[in-house]
């Protein structure tokens, strides 16, 4: 029998697919990609810091080393990396489709999002940016840095982010299967139809201000910069009204994927249904609220004091789905494979990287923490040990469904530990030394700080170790001649009723939904 | 015109009705995509008017109103023609269609003809965006204005052209018989998309030319 992987042969097959299945795989494959380039990035910056003195780069190449880590992780990895590759694929599946609602549009805002990569990349040999990935204004309109270049591909990024979204917001209103009604959809499928507003209503905003950024450059028409009766507060206000809802872009589909594995692994119905699915919806829309907080100390202080308020705020719901999770493990059958464990590491992180969030929030705090490592590791708590931990979770959940593998479980549990080490060694000391005032950004440091950053470089490795790991045992698990079970973890949801891995026509047969997604309690034995 | 050619339902559609639904949603969340794109434009245009309120009142003056408030009749009427083309091939009329679409496209021509003349105007007074300016005039932060002017102007421009791609795309599938009463939703999108363009027109003139 065949299925979407043999279906058709060749580069070109996979290049000009409609499949949402192979778009799904085929964005994969990229952000792996970017993914390895801003984690050499990454370890690069940590190996530099080893020391306060200069090792590999000059201050200036640490800049731009930065740079490229930064806007290559958030914009080519973290922003597409669950919608656009396991929601592209289980989006129509969970929902009982056999494709989104525009196909071609699919494609092409995949051919866009590898336009924008190329332009991206480009930037790199053109001479790196060295802005930071804020590209904060006047120093963006001065530096001799290939900026134009850069902002010209997280613009086309945009448009991939959008399509993306319109794509998914009509497919989810229109061909869901009989019977699936909005409270029997996936929470998973709830979280993505969040996401899709924040991503169809934020990313213009990011659009216009990187467009106004390039005339203010290349003509200076005096929007940004002061020095020709601009204003750059102006540009902070742009930039983070797209930048903070984007933080939402990442995480929500992450805590939808956490629905997806704690109710498979504990074997038990989701505790709150509605209050998760409406919470994923009260984030998206506090998530326009809230980008004052990246202002404190620009903004008028009855604006901050607004702006804190309203932060807070975004606690609730996160709060919302952490305890749903909790109560939905109490008195589960729990089964302690990779895709949970996962799941265990996002709600420790999580929690801390949220709780260090309610820190930054609060007005006084934030004015001695701003700008300082304690916003770096609040910021890699929540998007690697929340988004990154659930992508992980997701993608060893799904993987014997998209390629029809098992990977080993053993090592997959090994890349587990080191990567969950690693992780904490490198961005717990950065909590220690943000809140005695080691800045970040900075290229060098006093000696008291000499300590955390070699603590925190040596765990980079780990963590770079581990991903070795992970690499390899996926490679061979896709070498493999074993066939991977339709349903190896007996889950419920659609997705999980069809061949592994499914044919090009995903459905023979248009299912017909009578139950909610995550009914263990009434299955047959 | 070609003969109107048979469509094939996309496999995964269940029914026609649910193809038109799902694409007219999709439209109108790019739109709102629009909106925030273009709403950037006017904040900005908000927060430096607070700044330089005089400024604004004295460069607005600058412009020509008559050529804006011409350019406004013609994408009204250019409006109505897109509607007028909506309907006739939802009856279908594909002529008659054709022609409303035709007359689209040369109104948004006008357009952009009128405004390039409007641009020439200010270009002789040495009213440039940016650090080109050297136009005189009363207030020294005048080009602040300009350069809003002609980038809030210059984005609208773009669309216009996009829009008009989009009517001669559609004007080659009326007539060779891709869109039809019983398909039409390529045309009924578009003329969404150039009614969003009008209606961000109308929003500009008085704006920049009135207040």
């Amino acid at each position: 029998m065949k299925n979407f992987i043999t279906e058709k042969k060749g580069i070109l097959s996979w290049l000009f697919t409609l499949d949402h299945k192979r778009i799904g795989i085929m964005y994969l494959v990229s952000i792996f990609a970017a993914f390895a380039l801003g984690g050499f990035a990454a370890l690069i910056l940590r190996f530099e810091l080893l020391s306060p003195d200069k090792i590999l780069l000059t201050a200036k190449q640490y800049n731009q080393m930065f740079t490229l880590h930064g806007a290559v992780m958030v914009f080519l990895f973290i922003v597409p990396s669950i919608p656009a590759t396991l929601g592209n694929f289980f989006l129509p599946l969970q929902l009982g489709a056999n494709d989104v609602a525009f196909p071609r549009l699919n494609l092409a805002s995949y051919h866009i999002y590898l336009l924008g990569a190329l332009f991206c990349v480009a930037s790199i040999i053109l001479g790196s940016v060295d802005t930071g990935w804020t590209f904060y204004t006047p120093y963006s309109t001065s530096t001799d840095t290939a900026v134009i270049m850069m902002v010209t591909g997280v613009f086309i990024l945009g448009f991939s982010s959008i399509l993306t979204g319109v794509n998914f917001i009509s497919t989810i209103h229109y061909l869901r299967a009989p019977g699936m009604t909005w409270f029997r959809m996936p929470l998973f499928v709830w979280s993505l139809y969040a996401t899709s507003i924040i991503q169809v209503l934020a990313t213009p905003v990011l659009a216009i201000t990187l467009v106004l950024l390039m005339i203010e450059r290349v003509w200076g028409i005096g929007i940004f910069d002061p020095a020709i009766g601009g204003d750059p507060v102006l540009f902070q206000h742009f930039f983070w009204f797209y930048s903070h809802p984007a933080v939402y872009i990442m995480i929500l589909p992450a805590m939808g994927i956490m629905n997806e594995v704690v109710t498979t692994f504990c074997r038990k119905n989701i505790f709150g249904y509605a209050a998760i699915a409406y919470s994923s919806i009260a984030i998206a829309i506090i998530s326009f609220l809230v980008w004052g907080h990246h202002l404190f100390t620009s903004e008028s202080e009855v604006a901050a004091t607004i702006f804190s308020f309203l932060t807070f705020l975004v606690a609730i719901p996160s709060g919302i789905k952490v305890f749903n999770w909790i109560a939905t493990m109490y008195k589960g059958s729990i089964d302690l494979k990779a895709p949970f464990l996962y799941f265990l590491g996002f709600m420790f992180l999580f929690v801390i990287g949220g709780f260090t969030g309610i820190f930054l929030g609060a007005l006084a705090i934030d004015i001695h923490l701003h700008d300082t490592y304690f916003v770096v590791a609040h910021f890699h708590y929540v998007m690697f040990g929340g988004t990154l931990y659930a992508f992980l979770s997701g993608m060893h959940y799904w993987w014997p469904k998209m390629f029809g593998r098992m990977y080993s479980e053993f090592m997959a549990k090994i890349a587990f530990w080191l990567i969950f080490i690693g992780f904490n060694m490198t961005f717990f000391v950065q909590f220690i030394m943000g809140s005695k005032g080691m800045p970040r950004r900075y290229y060098s440091y006093i000696e008291e700080f000499q300590i955390y950053h070699q603590i925190s470089t040596v765990g980079s490795w780990l963590l770079g170790v581990g991903f070795i790991v992970m690499l390899v045992y996926l490679i061979q698990s896709l070498r493999s001649k074993e066939q991977a079970p339709d349903n190896p973890w007996g889950a419920l949801t659609l997705e999980w009723t069809i061949p592994s891995p499914p044919q090009y026509h995903a459905f023979e047969k248009t299912p017909v939904v009578d139950k909610g997604p995550y009914e263990f309690g009434v299955e047959k034995p | 015109m070609q003969q109107i050619q048979k469509r094939k339902l996309p496999h995964y559609f269940n029914n026609a009705h649910q193809e038109f639904e799902a694409a007219k949603l999709g439209m109108w969340a790019f739109m709102a995509q629009e909106i925030l794109f273009f709403s950037g434009l006017f904040v900005a245009y908000g927060v430096f008017r607070y700044f330089n309120p005089e400024m604004f009142i004295y460069a607005s003056r600058l412009l020509d109103w008559k050529l804006g408030f011409i350019n406004t009749i013609f994408l009204i009427i250019s409006s109505f023609t897109m509607v007028m083309s909506v309907y006739h091939i939802q009856h279908n009329n594909r002529t008659k269609s054709l022609v409303n679409l035709t007359a689209t496209f040369f109104l948004a021509a006008v357009f952009l003809i009128i405004k390039t003349f409007e641009y020439k105007a200010k270009f002789d007074h040495g009213y440039y965006p940016g650090m080109l300016f050297s136009g005189e005039g009363a207030f020294s932060s005048l080009h602040i204005f300009f350069g809003l002017y002609f980038t809030i102007t210059g984005l609208h421009a773009l669309h216009i052209i996009v829009g008009m791609v989009l009517i001669a795309w559609l004007m080659v599938r009326v007539w060779n018989g891709t869109v039809s009463a019983e398909y039409f939703t390529p045309v009924e999108m578009v003329g969404l998309y150039w009614h969003f363009v009008d209606v961000v027109w109308i929003f500009l003139f008085p704006l920049l030319y009135l207040l």
